[in-house]
């Protein structure tokens, strides 16, 4: 069996974050080869290292049994590997065939190239069943038609190998089946397919090998057919060690967060939540586990009111929100709720501002900060001490620029800032993605004792380990859908990744039964 | 010195003190060109500008209007948005001053008179600026050309305004009436003069008090209300600052609106201060010299002053040098503040890749 792509010990660093570490991937000639790992994996890095857009730190790559080392993706398409990116490259209000020769135009004169480029294209559309109207401009089609134009234009350029990253992220289920149609047509002229995805089904579906990725390593490498999609998901989520929190009875109180048939679409018109229904009372911790991308971000930013509410309705102590009665964050903060973001630096935090104006990011409007126009800064300095102080943020330094504490200290002070405001519902997202374990432990009890103050706690994690020992409910979000409840003493890892990957949900109603997970529990 | 200081220094002196040192190197090297001896020619530039009490008071006069401009640049910029309608802003602050003036009781104090023709000024200079700004919030037009094309808008208006409406009955230069002396902002030789220091005679008036306030005025709204962190946080984040339940369209708009506003304080200085009636072209350069002067200045008022005070200078010393070199005209002073704009604006971090590999490296992760 003779390899298409051989990558050995790749390395890659951005700054202190080890995006590659190490990884190493074979990928046989003719197959369709799956890439899976959560956001942040490095699923992509790898893929933009092989195509030449980021040069590895070390390592090496084999193309068809030749070394290479690519300075820019003009090099990777010359050895035979096409990209379609998740975003498409396409310039909207040129044709099909326009798209096609850019970038190989064939001379000063565009006729030539476009006759030459016409009468392959051809070829191509019918050769591998890609048929699309060449002369159409590209904001005419449809996504899955673009989708198709990128694909001709790898294979136009030569392509022997194609990575598609993520590439049904944006079609419809009947456009999916059309792409993997397509993908089997690709496999039987001898066409190498790698695909990027965290959709475990179509993994299942159309690879022949799957490679696993967490945190930047490579941890499997399996045939798809000796696999399942629980298995996956394990591997991908990963086991750690089990922290030990202990956690008493709750005593669940009154409903305090409601949401109600929340339909909610990107402003590609592709649905991102699908009918969630939930209730979360004072005094419980709410677990929201499923595999990253599949809902849970728009979820927390409807609740929150960043998004706005385009169907169903969300209830905050008593005060009915919907499409009409719009909220906004400012206002569900005076209600009484906080949120810690799942991004601290894209949403929780001011990198460049200092860790006292980062530390009332939200609370600019306190009265207890400002004196009449003046936001006094000895106040916000203060509040932010006392922050530091109550969740032993280090360096306790309020002038230090927020970019400067490490992941764990930045977390802790977006913790301090949301908690110590006394909310009575918290929406919390990924509150230890890359905290260090002491921190881990300090946040886990942290999120504990404010259930155990009555507060209702709703907990967005892609770690199983930490939706299992703080939750007591879980519910399990897949493409959008709550594909699963149950009380956290029914739930198992296995459990959770069958749901999370969606697996049983055709024939094995879980939802409704939560009992069945105890037998196969018992039986496992 | 950790890293993060080094940067901080690189960032806010050594570079712009190299851009400027290059702008000066290659103003040298242009009148070595047309055998001007560049130090001779310095000398002169100098002296212009500080050698007398009234080249100080031009020096310090020109000063005003680019604080004010540059004031304007800062506020947007920190913001996220690139105001480079301070000319038109300028312009359109001058008519909203003047139109004041002529509107109120020529007889009316000069208390409340000139705080009432400030107030106009800043309210249309302010709304010229807010309607690039709601287009840029609610329609998404981009903000660096309705700006440009607003400054258009303004030259054209005022071409008409002063020639068809406003224009002095029986004259044939297109400027109004004088105003009313109630409406004067002092001189600030007169005012010297009260106290027994005798200065020569220059344009320089009170608007420079109000461009010092404005400068500590622009530090508090900053950096110690809630309205310049919403500011701040926008433009160094627009989605924290959503999720911080700032609204970012409000926030472009109002950003944009006290930008027009110090625009049009170059109104005052020029009219209120100077030429005690409005006429045509009184604003040209400020507006894009302001934000020459805001980078230059890093966006904060301290930096702005200085800034200013460096433009006000060429501005002052360019005028004595071609005024005492036969062979400096008048264009080679504009070559030279352009050449200052370019090195110290368009290439403003020309030197920075440079300077941060040899005086701050990044250390390299190894773990």
């Amino acid at each position: 069996m003779s390899f298409a792509i051989e990558l050995q010990n790749i390395d890659k660093r951005f700054g202190a974050v080890r995006a590659n570490d190490q990884v190493t991937m074979q990928v046989e000639q003719g197959s369709i080869h799956g890439i899976v790992g959560e956001n942040g994996a490095g699923k992509s890095t790898l893929m933009s290292i092989l195509y030449g857009f980021y040069q590895a730190d070390s390592g090496s790559i084999k193309v068809f049994d030749k070394e290479y080392w690519f300075n820019d993706s003009q090099q990777a398409i010359a050895a035979g590997i096409g990209m379609v990116h998740q975003h498409f490259m396409l310039v909207d209000n040129f044709t099909v065939l326009e798209n096609v020769i850019l970038g190989a135009e064939g001379g000063y004169l565009l006729a030539d190239g476009i006759a030459k480029a016409r009468k392959e294209l051809q070829r191509l559309a019918n050769e591998y069943g890609l048929d699309v109207d060449l002369d159409a401009t590209i904001d005419s089609l449809s996504v899955g038609l673009q989708q198709r134009v990128e694909i001709l234009k790898a294979l136009y350029k030569g392509a022997k190998i194609l990575i598609l990253d993520e590439p049904t992220g944006v079609l419809t289920p009947q456009e999916t089946d059309e792409l993997f149609k397509i993908f089997a047509a690709l496999k039987e002229q001898g066409v190498t397919i790698v695909l990027i995805t965290h959709k475990l089904r179509e993994i299942m579906s159309v690879t022949d090998q799957v490679s696993v990725m967490r945190q930047g390593t490579m941890v499997a490498h399996v045939q798809t057919a000796e696999t399942s999609e629980g298995q996956l998901a394990e591997l991908m989520v990963g086991r750690k060690v089990l922290l030990d929190v202990s956690k008493g009875e709750s005593e669940p109180g009154q409903v305090l967060l409601k949401a109600k048939h929340i339909n909610w679409q990107d402003h590609h018109a592709v649905p991102r939540l699908k009918n969630i229904n939930l209730e979360l009372r004072a005094g419980e911790v709410l677990g929201v586990a499923g595999v990253s991308g599949n809902g849970q971000s728009e979820l927390l930013q409807v609740l929150s009111g960043i998004s706005p509410i385009q169907q169903g309705s969300v209830e905050v102590k008593g005060h009915t929100f919907d499409k009409s009665q719009q909220t906004t964050p400012a206002n569900m903060r005076e209600i009484g709720m906080a949120h810690v973001p799942e991004d601290r630096h894209k949403m929780g935090m001011i990198t460049d501002f200092s860790a006292a104006e980062s530390a009332i990011l939200g609370y600019q409007r306190d009265p207890a900060l400002n004196q009449g126009w003046w936001l006094k800064p000895e106040l916000v300095a203060q509040r932010c001490s006392d922050l530091m102080q109550a969740f032993d943020v280090r360096p306790a330094d309020v002038t230090l620029k927020s970019a400067n504490f490490s992941g764990g200290n930045q977390q802790k002070l977006i913790l301090a800032r949301e908690m110590e405001h006394n909310p009575d519902v918290l929406l919390i997202g990924q509150p230890t993605r890359g905290v260090d374990v002491g921190a881990i432990e300090f946040i886990h009890k942290r999120i504990l004792d404010m259930r155990d103050a009555g507060k209702a706690v709703l907990l967005v994690s892609v770690e199983l380990e930490e939706i299992l020992s703080l939750s007591d409910r879980i519910i399990v979000l897949c493409d959008g859908e709550i594909t699963g409840r149950m009380a956290a003493e029914d739930a198992d890892e296995r459990s959770l990744g069958m749901l999370m990957a969606n697996a049983q949900k055709a024939h094995d109603p879980l939802s409704q039964q939560p009992s069945q997970t105890q037998e196969q529990e018992a039986q496992a | 010195m950790s890293r993060d200081s080094r940067l901080a220094w690189i960032n806010g002196l050594l570079l712009p003190l190299l851009n400027i040192l290059t702008a000066f190197a290659a103003t040298a090297v242009l009148f070595l060109l047309i055998n001007v001896d560049p130090i001779e020619a310095a000398k002169t530039l100098l002296y212009g500008a500080f050698g007398y009490s009234e080249g100080v008071g031009y020096t310090f006069y020109y000063t005003t209007n680019f604080i004010f401009t540059g004031l304007a640049v800062a506020i947007a910029f920190h913001a996220g948005l690139f105001n480079i309608g301070g000319e038109g802003q300028a312009y359109i602050g001058g008519l909203g001053a003047g139109l004041v003036v002529f509107m109120l009781f020529p007889g009316l104090s000069p208390w409340l008179m000139i705080p009432a023709s400030i107030l106009g000024a800043m309210v249309f200079g302010g709304a010229w600026a807010m309607a690039p700004g709601y287009l840029q919030a609610y329609r998404g037009s981009h903000i660096v050309i309705t700006t440009i094309m607003f400054n258009f808008l303004a030259a054209t208006l005022m071409v008409y305004l002063m020639v068809k409406v406003l224009r002095e009955p029986g004259q044939m230069t297109p400027q109004t009436v004088l105003f009313p002396e109630n409406a004067w902002l002092p001189f600030v030789h007169d005012v010297l003069a009260k106290f027994g220091i005798e200065v020569e005679r220059s344009p320089l008036n009170m608007s420079i008090l109000l461009a010092l306030v404005m400068s500590v005025v622009v530090w508090f709204f900053l950096w110690q209300t809630r309205w310049g962190y919403a500011i701040r946080a926008t433009g160094r984040n627009a989605s924290a600052a959503v999720y911080a339940g700032i609204s970012q369209k409000r926030t472009i708009v109002i950003a944009m609106c006290i930008s027009g506003a110090l625009a049009g304080l170059v109104g005052i200085n020029e009219l209120l201060g100077y030429h005690h009636r409005i006429i045509m072209n009184f604003h040209v350069g400020y507006g894009f010299g302001g934000i020459a002067v805001a980078l230059m200045g890093r966006n904060h008022p301290f930096g702005i002053v200085i800034a200013a005070l460096l433009f006000g200078t060429l501005y002052q010393g360019g005028a004595e040098l071609a005024f005492e070199w036969s062979n400096i005209s008048r264009d080679i002073v504009v070559v030279m503040q352009g050449l200052v704009i370019l090195f110290c604006g368009a290439l403003e971090y020309m030197y920075k890749p440079w300077l941060v590999r040899w005086l701050a490296p990044v250390q390299e992760v190894r773990s």
